[in-house]
């Protein structure tokens, strides 16, 4: 007789990316394993399998002896509803046992939206929410990823988080677990031993009061813990780990391409960007290296196409040697080869003509601001000058397509900024019509404005978010402002960017509000198909939370920070004077022109920064 | 041209059609295997499989078209390559030149496994004969234009009923997949809709073989 999960397959969608099977997956013999790990990723197959960082921790646990590393992912809502109606608990894909067998399930966190689907999943695996529920060594639940630098929110969730990469974090974790469960310790003994891993958190060390007015009076450190946790770095990326056996997903992915990480960390300092400061200090990989895992990499999983990437390629030093020997690779074996986020200089320009791939995916451009005074107060170097002169190249090239991405609500903002992104779009217009080749199918520009979000960790952390009904006024300006038919104009609605900003900077105390909106059917936040607000706001009702202390309220500078215990490297005293620049309209020049000092540097030992 | 004469079973039944196409593309790459591309804008790798099969199906009779480029590899070769280089449950049985054209089959085998939770019904062998033993049988297809109409009696060039153990009532027939095409699910289909009280708990299907209209195997 066919089993169960065999039978709801037919009933769902895309029943692949729940069977495992790929090509190049790990199963490894249960009699030689001692520690088996959950690796759960809180969306969808398709999202999961297109992070990079889940795939090289993949590939290092499972190097590890006696280990064993599965994947889970978040069912779709039709598979949620067949495994609830038939009793069963989420599975993990490559041995399809369930995830409450596991010793250790531990989650990547890269986006806020998906808190709700992390508790999801432990529902649905039948584990206990709170970590102080879940007693002994079994299930423990631990998290990393970006969202990790600033964890209060799943405070009381998660066991212990492990912060900043986790080459080598990973691997100091699990070994002492595998020694904890093989002399069966208690749970407080292992956690209080994982503390004194650098880089890892526990927070249940450490207790947050707050005053009347909601904000945060002390936090005590108990146990022993460290005061401050420092995220920990890879500093010789040459010689780190890099999966060039990666599983071939056998059902279409969002990022269905081999994927080569050139560099870490940015020299850019886009002021209201958590990973430009959150990922320093920069370190750079060789292009002999790249080049060699390129070409490992395509062999070994058979892609058509490879993307390089960081957060910004065209400041990765041997970008032209890189391509150079990889041109004529990727033209010989039918490669296609990817450079996303380009800047708009000359060399990315020609560099842009040799790939062509601006034919396939058109012009993009994320100038983020309208006028040239906003963009030097959120040190946004890309000006007027840079986008006409590459749209001018474009459009006398033949192409006809160019989208441009802006935030509203960003500080200082005014509506003479918001009516630039205005005037901006109508030049590049008036660009096309002076330069354009090939005029016969119209220009298309498309234009979206998102809602600016403050994130921790940035000169803008302490900035106020603008009301709901402030952002939609904005767009409804700039819309009635564009006249052209060339125009489209998408924003995104505010409730969404609501939330991230509110999970964002959160404490503790959203965890109940959390728990309420997943037990009231919140999950898939990120998806237009799942994303309630009404379920979100009534929790916040229930929970007697406001929002708005979170977003609109603004957080003060000698207010203590729910993430004040956590350093990526960033000193406050840099972010404090990056914000006042900012108010002057200041630029602060990258990396390279001049050392800002950030104090990232500081974390590395072995080698110097690289910016 | 050459033709690959593979299977689908196991986990990999669920593997759709345009995925698998997306596999083989870089299974060829992982083997070392160069396809030809076609002409035109957006080159694509030349592969096609014959008789696109439903999700969920297993077979045991998948054609796979291609063309490589540069120095000849032998047959064998190239069935070994692909073998190491796919995924379980995506099996070469043998690479062959001057396949016969496609458009030349016209019947498969298959078998549809007929589960029932609790015992067989009492009387479902010769009840479920009897059905598909009538002079028409209508059946709702769907279609791009929707939901059809469509007698599937003379389609069915022969079926068997037996009973494999209590549980599990065994369907064999050789039906047409080109001009017409039957899809094996509207043999169930129209179990459920003549004889619903012997509408199986679970169905699974398996393509077994392929004809010519002769009747001979298709290769």
């Amino acid at each position: 007789m066919t089993e169960l999960l065999q039978r709801i397959l037919p009933t769902v969608q895309k029943p692949a990316r729940y069977t495992g099977g790929e090509f190049n997956e790990i199963k490894k013999d249960p009699v030689q394993t001692r520690v088996r790990v959950a690796f759960c990723f809180p969306d969808t197959y398709e999202i999961g399998m297109s992070n990079l960082g889940m795939r090289i921790l993949y590939g290092i646990m499972n190097g590890m002896d006696g280990v064993a590393c599965e994947r889970v992912f978040a069912p779709w809502g039709d598979m949620q509803k067949a495994i609830e109606d038939n009793d069963l608990p989420l599975w993990a894909l490559e041995s399809q046992s369930p995830v409450r067998d596991f010793d250790m399930i531990a989650f990547t966190i890269g986006y806020e939206m998906c808190y709700a689907n992390i508790l999801n999943m432990l529902r649905l695996s039948g584990i206990p929410l709170r970590s102080e529920d879940r007693q002994g060594l079994k299930n423990i639940v631990f998290a990393g990823g970006v969202c990790a630098y600033n964890p209060e929110p799943l405070a009381e969730f998660v066991d212990f988080f492990c912060l900043g990469e986790g080459e080598d974090i990973t691997v100091e974790i699990i070994t002492l677990y595998d020694k904890a469960k093989a002399e069966n310790w208690s749970k407080e003994a292992f956690l209080l031993a994982v503390s004194k891993i650098p880089g890892v958190y526990v927070p249940s060390f450490y207790r947050h009061e707050y005053n009347a007015d909601g904000t945060l009076s002390a936090i005590t450190v108990e146990n022993g813990a460290p005061s401050v946790i420092t995220k920990r770095i890879v500093e010789d990326l040459d010689n780190a780990y890099w999966p060039t056996k990666m599983i071939v997903p056998s059902t279409e992915i969002v990022h269905d391409r081999a994927n080569l990480e050139v560099f870490r960390g940015c020299i850019r300092g886009c002021r209201f960007c958590q990973a430009g400061f959150s990922c320093r200090p920069v370190r750079k990989k060789s292009p002999e290296v790249l080049y060699r895992q390129a070409v490992e990499t395509l062999e070994d999983s058979g892609h058509n196409e490879i993307t390089l990437s960081s957060l910004s390629t065209s400041d990765y030093r041997g970008l032209k040697e890189l391509t150079d020997q990889m041109i004529p690779y990727c033209e010989q074996n039918r490669v296609n080869l990817s450079v996303p986020s380009l800047r708009a200089d000359n060399f990315s320009r020609e560099l842009m003509e040799k790939l062509q791939t601006v034919r396939k995916s058109g012009l993009t451009f994320a100038p983020e601001a309208g006028t040239q005074r906003l963009r030097d107060v959120i040190n946004k170097n890309l000006s007027e000058d840079e986008i006409l002169t590459t749209c001018r190249n474009a459009f006398s090239g033949g192409w006809n397509n160019v989208k441009l991405y802006f935030m509203l609500g960003l500080p200082t903002e005014t509506d003479e900024d918001v009516l630039g992104i205005a005037e901006l779009v109508y030049k590049v217009i008036q660009t096309w019509k002076e330069h354009a080749t090939n005029k016969k199918r119209g220009l298309r520009v498309h234009v979206a404005t998102a809602y600016f979000v403050p994130k921790p960790h940035t000169p803008f952390q302490w900035e106020q978010q603008i009301t709901p009904e402030e952002y939609l006024r904005r767009c409804k300006l700039l819309k009635s402002h564009f006249y052209s038919k060339s125009i489209t104009y998408d924003y995104h609605g505010p409730d969404l960017s609501r939330l991230e900003a509110v999970f964002a900077r959160g404490d503790r105390r959203l965890g109940a509000v959390i728990a309420e909106a997943m037990k009231n059917g919140a999950k898939l936040d990120g998806w237009d198909e799942y994303f309630n607000y009404g379920i979100w706001f009534d929790a916040f009702q229930k929970c007697g939370i406001d929002p708005d202390f979170y977003t609109v309220r603004g957080y003060g500078e000698e207010e203590i920070l729910p993430w004040d215990t956590i350093n990526v490297g960033i000193d406050k005293k840099f972010l404090l004077r990056e914000r006042k620049r900012a108010y002057e309209a200041k630029i602060t020049p990258d990396c390279r022109e001049g050392c800002a000092g950030c104090g990232a540097n500081r974390l590395l030992k072995e080698v110097p920064c690289d910016a | 041209m050459l033709r690959a004469l593979f299977e689908k079973t196991g986990q990999a039944v669920w593997i759709s059609h345009l995925d698998l196409m997306r596999l083989f593309q870089r299974a060829f790459k992982r083997a070392g295997l160069a396809l030809t591309h076609t002409q035109g804008y957006n080159p694509r790798p030349s592969v096609s499989i014959a008789l696109p099969l439903s999700v969920g199906v297993q077979s045991h009779c998948e054609l796979l078209d291609f063309e490589l480029e540069g120095e000849a590899v032998s047959c064998q070769e190239i069935t070994e390559r692909l073998n190491g280089a796919l995924v379980d449950g995506v099996r070469i049985l043998k690479v062959y030149e001057n396949g016969d054209k496609i458009k030349n089959i016209a019947f498969l085998d298959c078998t549809m496994a007929l589960e029932y939770d609790k015992d067989i019904p009492q009387g479902a062998e010769t009840a479920i004969t009897s059905l598909f033993s009538r002079e028409n049988l209508l059946v709702e297809k769907k279609s791009k234009n929707g939901i059809t109409e469509q007698d599937i009696i003379p389609m069915i060039r022969q079926i068997t009923v037996t009973a494999k153990d209590g549980h599990c009532l065994v369907l064999n027939a050789r039906i047409c997949c080109q001009n017409p095409t039957l899809n094996p699910v509207q043999l169930s289909a129209a179990i459920a809709k003549y004889m619903p009280q012997l509408t199986p708990d679970f169905v699974t299907c398996c393509r077994k073989e392929i004809y010519t209209p002769e009747e001979t195997i298709f290769r």
